[in-house]
């Protein structure tokens, strides 16, 4: 990526008279001229005029201010940064594919409603779940359309009582924005020193006023809920589901199953688990699974296969209502398949296990110069509380900002929230020994970097495009078009 | 041999164990409780090379029909300049995350400043996030704004003109969030203004959901609207198509406080659904409700003009249980794909699109109705590209006859109604196919 900035904004470039597009003559008769002209717009819209090349050069240039998995490490905790394969892409700009209408009567796109209904399958068996749909757009859209499914579920029985969800206090803010959206209180639940969800603790807040519990599982501290059996069973005498984020299921590929763990209902992020590009963030997709006796409740419309082997849509007032405008982001859906098709049974097997191999070998590698809160054997990701030497003043920030530098994106820091300085990091099954061995070093140049030049780390980055935006101007003289500046 | 996506050689794993403390993989997972571990292998099929995946996906493509699309419903088959794939499949863009780093971000937080330039610009209003999934996605978001908007009015009324999928969808989204709605009926094809004034006199409505075009393609006709919906202390929120917005008298125009719906006729590919973009405009009144991502203008260190996520105490991950939307991110390799659209489009090329499109909408519109086989359902309500017949012949073997003719007749909206939409992607061939099978059909 660049050390300088590429500075232009596409208005900045525009010239009175030239264009970038290319239209076939009319055929027919002008048809706006006979619409009521108060129907019509007045103003112009004031788009940007440029030439083709313009516009080519302008949007690459722009794109090498910025910092992809292609262009290096990207230990983004919580995030799964793997690499995206590049046939998944390949398979997801077929002519066809890109050309259906969401429309179309079945009976024209049954190839389409197989890809689909093939991943919704590949997902269940990961899941161990009975069925998958790929309607949500996002994992915080399958958060939500789950945690709404739940609440369909004690609706159907009449069971109106239940109004809250359980949520332990390590969890990501979408968890209790979700559920907040889906209408549910939250009751937070305490962890126990080593971040896992403490089952004393649990016990009396579960009544019959509860619809559900939200867990992770590995937690955000990258650690096994080993109480889990415990914890579904309490969950569920008290009638209450057990509801899986999938955030963190990429190190459970080929070692354990959401299903069998005794969870309900899950998401899952296909950006995450299975490869699909984070675009600058978004688009994503967040299918939801539920296990065998919730499948009436998955949203409309929702593909079936029958029994002579063909696929259907189907719509039932007895499901939980409908989320999306379609049948969710089936670009994503096929790169997911084609990523699942490519590992296969034997590669999806091998993933959860090379991702906990990288993420302990970094934890252990850097532990005696960064605090390590617990201590303990992680799975994808785990947590740092900082350097160890809080002497220096150098903060987890100052860390972050020094790691772009060296030319790696900084870990998730000041999550989870459990510790004052977290700097959390994810590597991911996709990246060698060689690369983790150069991030290994470039932190560990830094712990000594804090201890020799604390105002060298403290003012860093120094080598990026930009430096140190002033975030609170931004915030309280808020500019937010062209027109603003 | 080890798979092409991971790097670990036997030896790479005997030095990383070594680190570990530990003699195999498995026992990094010595923690787990047996009865939990996955016991046998994914009953999942072997490796695919990239040979057979490809074959895979082409049997599958291979079934499907490949139709001309007169088909809308609020998603369109609109020209694309050969340009955008190319830009998009940079791996700056493709691969990044959400731009929590600014000084290795700014590729993407300028395009979203662009974005959000462009769509206040198109839809005529002071400001725009960073875009949300789809249209009915949005038009939810800015149904809760407006009942989280005003403490006496929580009440938010919604046209029954509105496309099914976003009723169905906002209703979903209100009924668990138990957000107080009620329906504006329909009269002859639009909103009920007789309905809407009586709702209004309630004084319980914090905002009103218009659509424009509505579901049966009509361009509704708001004026005088937004000084009743004001006068009533309620918002105006207008639902539209994103590049009929280039032609129509735009949501800021009509007097509108927010501007939601789905961005996807601004040239994104069909793909059987998705991705989309919905987008929302607002005023900026608005701007410390709106949901999602917003990016705002700075400056660095030295002074470089700078673009950072801002406003962010409005964001879910900071609100939590507080929280009046759960939406993290954006749709922003989508939202890029429509800003170098427009950046190549101008307003000319929206506006020629749009003229293209209308202009064979209505000549088909008259050359059916010529063929006695089905009428307008409303004659006289004004349409830009997309219209609605009421069919004599059931309008699913209508779809049939005309697919066998190479061509996608519409959406068949109820079993005699045909949702029809032209857009510049259409040829004067192909409108002439579709009349004259039209024409043959048996009655």
């Amino acid at each position: 990526m660049n050390n300088k900035l590429y500075d232009k904004l596409i208005f900045e470039l525009s010239r009175q008279g030239r264009r970038g597009y290319s239209l076939p003559d009319r055929h027919f008769p002008d048809a706006i001229a006979s619409l009521p002209d108060a129907l019509l717009r007045k103003s112009d819209i004031g788009l940007p005029q440029a030439d083709e090349l313009t516009v080519v050069r302008h949007y690459t240039n722009m794109s090498t201010n910025n910092f992809g998995v292609d262009t290096g490490f990207y230990p983004l905790g919580s995030c799964t940064m793997k690499y995206n394969p590049k046939i998944n892409e390949e398979m997801a700009s077929d002519p066809v594919i890109a050309s259906l209408h969401p429309d179309t009567p079945v009976r024209y796109c049954q190839g389409a409603l197989a890809i689909y209904h093939s991943l919704a399958e590949a997902l269940a068996e990961i899941g161990g779940m009975a069925e998958f749909t790929l309607n949500p757009y996002a994992g915080a859209h399958g958060e939500l359309t789950g945690l709404m499914l739940c609440r369909a579920w004690h609706d159907s029985r009449g069971d109106r009582r239940r109004t809250k969800v359980i949520i332990p206090d390590s969890a990501h803010g979408t968890n209790p924005a979700s559920a907040a959206v889906a209408g549910l209180q939250v009751v937070p639940v305490r962890s126990l020193p080593d971040g896992t969800v403490d089952v004393e603790a649990l016990a009396p807040l579960l009544d019959d006023t509860v619809a559900a519990m939200m867990m992770t599982n590995p937690n955000t501290l990258g650690i096994f809920e080993r109480q889990i059996p415990e914890i579904a069973r309490m969950v569920h005498d008290a009638g209450a589901l057990l509801y899986y984020d999938g955030a963190n299921l990429n190190p459970m590929l080929g070692i354990a199953r959401p299903g069998d763990m005794g969870f309900d209902i899950m998401h899952i992020n296909l950006h995450k688990t299975f490869s699909t590009p984070h675009g600058g963030g978004g688009p994503g997709s967040g299918p939801v699974g539920v296990r065998k006796g919730l499948e009436h409740l998955l949203p409309n419309p929702r593909v079936i296969k029958k029994t002579d082997g063909t696929y259907d849509i189907i719509s039932s007032p007895d499901a939980m209502g409908r989320v999306s405008s379609t049948l969710g982001n089936f670009a994503v859906v096929v790169r997911a398949l084609s990523y699942i098709l490519s590992l296969g049974a034997d590669g999806l097997m091998e993933a959860g296990g090379l991702a906990t191999l990288n993420a302990n070998y970094i934890k252990e590698s850097l532990r005696d110069l960064y605090e390590l809160p617990v201590d303990t054997v992680c799975k994808h990701e785990f947590v740092f509380d900082g350097l160890k030497d809080k002497s220096t003043g150098v903060t987890t920030l100052n860390v972050a900002k020094r790691l772009l530098d060296y030319g790696f994106h900084a870990p998730t820091i000041y999550f989870p929230l459990l510790f004052h300085e977290s700097l959390m990091i994810e590597p991911t099954e996709t990246e060698s020994l060689d690369t983790i061995d150069s991030f290994i070093s470039a932190m560990r140049d830094i712990a000594l970097e804090a201890a020799s030049d604390p105002e060298m780390v403290k003012s860093a980055p120094h080598t990026t495009p930009v430096r140190r935006p002033d975030d609170t101007d931004a915030a309280l003289h808020p500019r937010l078009t062209f027109d603003e500046l | 041999m080890s798979h092409r996506y991971f790097p670990h050689t036997e030896e790479d794993k005997r030095v990383m164990l070594e680190k570990c403390g530990v003699d195999s993989i498995d026992e990094l997972f010595a923690d787990i409780p047996a009865q939990l571990r996955l016991s046998r292998p994914y009953a999942l099929g072997k490796p695919m090379s990239e040979v057979e995946v490809r074959a895979f996906f082409r049997s599958l493509t291979d079934s499907c029909s490949r139709l001309a699309c007169f088909a809308g419903n609020g998603h369109y088959d609109r020209y694309a300049p050969a340009v955008i794939p190319h830009i998009l499949s940079r791996s700056e863009f493709l691969t990044s995350y959400t731009p929590y780093q600014p000084e290795i971000s700014q590729g993407t937080l300028q395009y979203i400043f662009e974005y959000q330039t462009m769509m206040a610009r198109l839809t005529g209003m002071e400001i725009s996030n960073a875009s949300l999934y789809d249209g009915a996605t949005a038009t939810a978001e800015a149904m809760f704004l407006a009942a989280a908007n005003s403490r006496k009015r929580q009440r938010v009324a919604y046209s029954a003109t509105l496309s099914d999928a976003v009723k169905e969808t906002i209703r979903t989204y209100a009924r668990y969030h138990g957000t107080d709605i009620v329906e504006i009926p329909e009269a002859d094809g639009v909103t009920s203004v007789d309905a809407l004034t009586s709702l209004l006199s309630d004084g319980n409505i914090g905002g009103v959901i218009l659509p424009q075009p509505n579901r049966h393609g009509i361009v509704e006709d708001f004026t005088g609207l937004a000084e009743m919906i004001h006068g009533a202390g309620a918002l105006l929120i207008i639902n539209s198509i994103a590049i009929d917005l280039a032609t129509l008298r735009s949501p800021g125009e009509w007097g509108a406080d927010i501007a939601v719906g789905d961005a996807q006729s601004l040239g994104i590919p069909l793909s059987f659904g998705g991705p989309y973009l919905g987008y929302i405009a607002a005023s900026k009144s608005l701007m410390r409700k709106l949901p999602g991502r917003i990016v705002g203008a700075t400056a660095d260190a030295s002074g470089q003009r700078t673009f950072v996520l801002t406003l962010q105490a409005r964001e879910q991950h900071i609100r939590r249980e507080k929280a009046t939307s759960n939406i993290c991110s954006n749709q922003g390799l989508m939202a890029l794909y429509v800003t170098i659209y427009m950046s190549l489009m101008g307003d000319d090329g929206l506006r020629q699109a749009n003229s293209l499109g209308a202009a064979g909408a209505h000549w088909l519109a008259r050359e059916l109705e010529l063929t006695g086989k089905m009428r307008l359902t409303y004659p006289g309500r004004p349409f830009l590209n997309e219209f609605e017949m009421t069919t004599s012949v059931d309008a699913g073997e209508i779809i049939d006859a005309l697919a066998g003719a190479g061509i996608l007749a519409g959406v068949a909206t109820a079993p005699d109604r045909l949702l029809i939409a032209v857009t510049e992607m259409r040829t004067p061939e192909e409108l002439n196919r579709y009349v004259e099978t039209v024409k043959a059909l048996q009655s």
